[in-house]
């Protein structure tokens, strides 16, 4: 909470918020925990049941709030836990994709990935590439909402 | 405001040696809410149990937020302590700074913050956290095993045995599935029908298993413990009670149709039992074909039953129950051929699948148990098995390995060499895998003994020439052409799922794998299981799998269905979604989304101005729910919500997290 805020100074680290469908994208998290992989820690994992559950209000929550990147992490297309509650993220969150592209905001800071819970690699390469893809677009100075942290 | 406790793990050093423990506390102690915080080597432990019980007692704590491993590992564990307290199960979070973050992450430079940031994120939500009950739900004491093949009858005598009612519902008009069709098994050359039928008849005579033939499922509604199971009796147009089985009606038969259970390669009459073995011994009329149906008129049939036992006018029934546990054990395919061009199936009588082949060795199939070419009736001389047609075929096929190919091809080459001394067999392969007890000594006692000769290698074509079929591929590891002129080919088609698995996968709600295998819970851990509680696998139709594999899985599935079955109550899920019915506006988007049809449209009525008013809202029954949540996301008035992942509380975890900026 300093200069890093304005400007991409030296030491400035991403926050991505990363919403996990807990059957197969958070037990990836576990995975890649308990095989010991590493990833970057600016990513920070919120639980869900299933990504179904995510309402693109929360992912632009996450960026008023001042989150760099947000990653949205569910079961492969055929394995939702709840039949199809990835198939309703998936159309919600293009569709939503598109919106925030339309908005003027930079797209590639939300992405949508499918992780199962054996894929534990999988769970550490994409959170490091998306912490390097955010890392070179910079802080998101576009929808962060500067009043909030004098709020509270 | 609430009154939260924080307790931080050590996990010996798993988390101490990233996370700087002291650190997290302090900062733990600033959060909002927070009047206690206090930390543990081991707080899984029963001693780690305790401090967080005494510190609930004496501190008044109203909400519990522990610091340590993944919540899928033992959040159940420090929930139970929480009540054991007197305190609301779901008032309790857990901060997984171990798998999530000490595992992950190398120096406490990184790990420390980041632990503070899920810490300070679990005691946000802990905050919002409202108590929760979990429904407590009826386990109805009866079984439904669909499927009656080897790992179906297995199955339900297992269930049966251990004291259950089992339905067990078979498509056919008997049961016994592919293993009805063999001849011999391997590798102990087990006659099949010897080892199969008193099973079958087992199963029929057992007193908790009811026996429901030529019936399908139709809908499968409800959840673990309630199944509500509609099942389609298909109108046999005989009466099952006064049948005898004497087999008076399909000797008199005067019309005929492609036996299915001999693969079209024989017929049988249009009342039909489909082997002499059948079990019930109860024909079916195929209406398609009867002349009776088609034509009106012949009615041999009836004229012949001695019991009188024709009924022209049976109607399908629709019969409903309610189950427990579901058993699915529906078994597999075998791939069609004909797609390989190059290996002429379906154009010559003398190329045939395993299956078939397998046929011509049994006394009551096609060729009244003589090795003959279908074209002449002369026993072959040379016969040529094709390894793979299908398997492990990325281009046209499937990528997996059929795994029971190798080992048929090897059985039917040595009954092959016993029935017929002067053949001689050939094998391409492009591997050959013998994984299983006494497998690999079978095989290899095929190739010397039985004087089958291996070649490793692929057959680019076969044509018929003169009298027999020229069978032209390459010997790969001597680099030669080869080219045989073979009496017969028999090709190892693939197992494949059955036409009809994605259909009745989506009817009774478990998923399948891209070739419509259905998927078990875990590949490793859960190889019954599905990812619907209380439906369980066994079987080919997980993937493809041999005799005692499919034994052993069923008797496994049985256990788990049991194990259900025995219990008393069964706990539901606490999280469901709610419908503010103030807010509701009634378009109901969430009932079409819900998987679970776990929300229906009320009425309402409502005071309005001097009268009243009706008013359709949504209702969710909280015993269907699952607490997937997508419904709360497609409600335009934001009137549902998902209790213990709520709006309000994933929002909070957001700003904890977001708070660092």
């Amino acid at each position: 909470m300093s200069a890093a805020l304005n400007d991409n100074t030296a030491g400035w680290e991403p926050l991505i918020v990363s919403f996990c469908c807990n059957w197969c994208s958070y037990a990836g998290g576990d995975l890649a925990g308990t095989s010991r992989m590493t990833y970057p820690a600016n990513v920070k994992v919120i639980r869900v049941p299933c990504s179904g559950r995510i309402n693109p209000m929360f992912v632009l929550r996450a960026f008023q709030r001042g989150a760099d990147g947000v990653l949205v992490a569910g079961c492969h297309p055929g394995d939702c836990h709840y039949t199809s509650g990835n198939y309703q993220s998936r159309r919600r969150l293009s569709a939503f994709k598109r919106l925030v592209e339309f908005a003027g905001f930079e797209p590639e800071r939300f992405e949508v990935r499918w992780i199962s819970s054996s894929e534990g690699d999988k769970f550490a390469e994409e959170m490091t590439e998306m912490t390097e893809k955010i890392k070179a677009l910079g802080p998101n100075g576009k929808m962060r909402d500067a009043r909030w942290q004098s709020v509270i | 405001m609430p009154r939260t406790g924080v307790f931080i793990c050590h996990c010996g050093s798993n988390i101490a040696g990233t996370v700087d423990i002291d650190q997290a506390l302090e900062a733990s102690r600033n959060f909002p809410g927070v009047v206690h915080a206090d930390e543990y080597r081991y707080l899984c432990s029963e001693v780690g149990q305790d401090i967080i019980k005494k510190a609930i007692e004496e501190n008044n704590l109203d909400r519990v937020v522990v610091g340590t491993c993944s919540p899928r590992m033992h959040e159940n564990t420090f929930r139970k302590a929480a009540a054991e307290a007197g305190l609301n199960p779901y008032l309790l979070e857990v901060a997984n700074i171990r798998e999530h973050c000490s595992w992950v992450h190398k120096d406490m430079e990184v790990g420390t913050p980041k632990a503070i940031a899920l810490l300070r994120a679990a005691a946000a939500k802990a905050a919002l956290n409202d108590p929760l009950e979990a429904p407590e739900l009826d386990v109805e004491k009866r079984a439904l095993v669909i499927g009656g093949g080897i790992a179906g009858i297995q199955a339900a005598l297992d269930i049966a045995e251990a004291g259950y009612i089992v339905d067990l519902v078979e498509k056919d008009p008997s049961i016994g599935g592919r293993m009805a069709q063999l001849e011999k098994t391997f590798p102990t050359l087990d006659c099949s029908a010897c080892i199969l039928t008193p099973k079958m008849v087992e199963a029929a005579q057992h007193p908790n298993i009811n026996l429901m033939t030529y019936c399908e499922i139709d809908e499968v509604k409800g959840f673990v413990g309630q199944f509500d199971v509609t099942i389609k009796q298909k109108a046999r147009y005989v009466d099952p009670v006064k049948c005898t089985g004497c087999g008076i009606c399909w000797e008199k038969c005067p019309s005929k149709a492609p036996s299915e259970f001999e693969m079209g390669m024989t017929k049988r009459k249009s009342i039909y039992v489909p082997f002499p073995q059948a079990v019930p011994m109860i024909p079916v009329i195929d209406r398609e074909r009867c002349l009776y149906f088609k034509k009106g008129r012949c009615q041999i049939c009836e004229k012949e039953c001695p019991p009188q036992a024709i009924d022209y006018e049976q109607q399908d029934e629709y019969i409903e129950r309610r189950y427990g546990a579901i058993v699915v054990a529906t078994g597999y395919d075998q791939l069609d051929p004909s797609v390989y061009g190059e290996y002429g199936y379906g154009q010559h009588p003398d190329i045939l699948t395993g299956l078939e082949f397998e046929r011509l060795f049994n006394a009551s199939g096609p060729t009244g148990g003589k090795v003959v070419r279908l074209s002449d009736g002369k026993p072959p001389k040379k016969v040529v098995f094709i390894q793979c047609v299908g398997s492990r075929d990325k281009a046209r096929g499937m990528n997996y390995c059929s795994k029971i190919c190798c080992m048929f091809t090897a059985k039917q080459a040595i009954l092959l060499k016993e029935k017929v001394p002067e053949a001689k067999s050939y094998v391409f392969y492009i591997d050959v895998r013998t994984a299983g007890k006494g497998y690999e000594e079978f095989q290899r006692r095929a190739a010397e003994e039985y004087d089958v000769a291996y070649m490793r290698g692929q057959v680019g074509k076969i044509f018929p020439e003169d009298d027999y079929l020229v069978v032209r591929g390459v010997d790969s590891l001597s680099g030669r052409n080869i080219e045989i002129k073979a009496d017969m080919v028999v090709l190892a088609a693939a197992s494949i799922a059955r036409h009809d698995a994605p259909d009745l996968g989506r009817l009774i709600g478990i998923n399948s794998d891209s070739y419509h295998f259905f998927n078990e819970a875990h590949p490793k851990l859960k190889p019954v299981e599905t990812h619907t509680a209380g439906i369980f696998i066994a079987g080919a139709c997980q993937a493809p799998k041999d005799i005692p594999d499919s034994v052993a899985q069923a008797s496994a599935a049985a256990v788990k269905a049991v194990g259900l079955l025995s219990k008393e109550k069964l706990l539901g899920e606490a999280c469901t979604a709610e419908v503010d019915q103030s807010q509701c506006s009634g378009c109901l988007n969430c009932e079409a989304i819900c998987p679970y049809t776990a929300i229906t449209p009320v009425e309402l009525e409502e005071r309005y101005k001097d009268g009243t008013l009706q008013r359709t809202v949504a209702e969710v029954n909280p015993a269907l729910c699952q607490g997937c949540g997508s419904c709360t996301v497609t409600c335009r008035s934001g009137s549902i919500n998902l209790k213990g992942f709520s709006n309000e509380q994933i929002l909070a975890e957001v700003d904890a997290i977001c708070l660092q900026r």
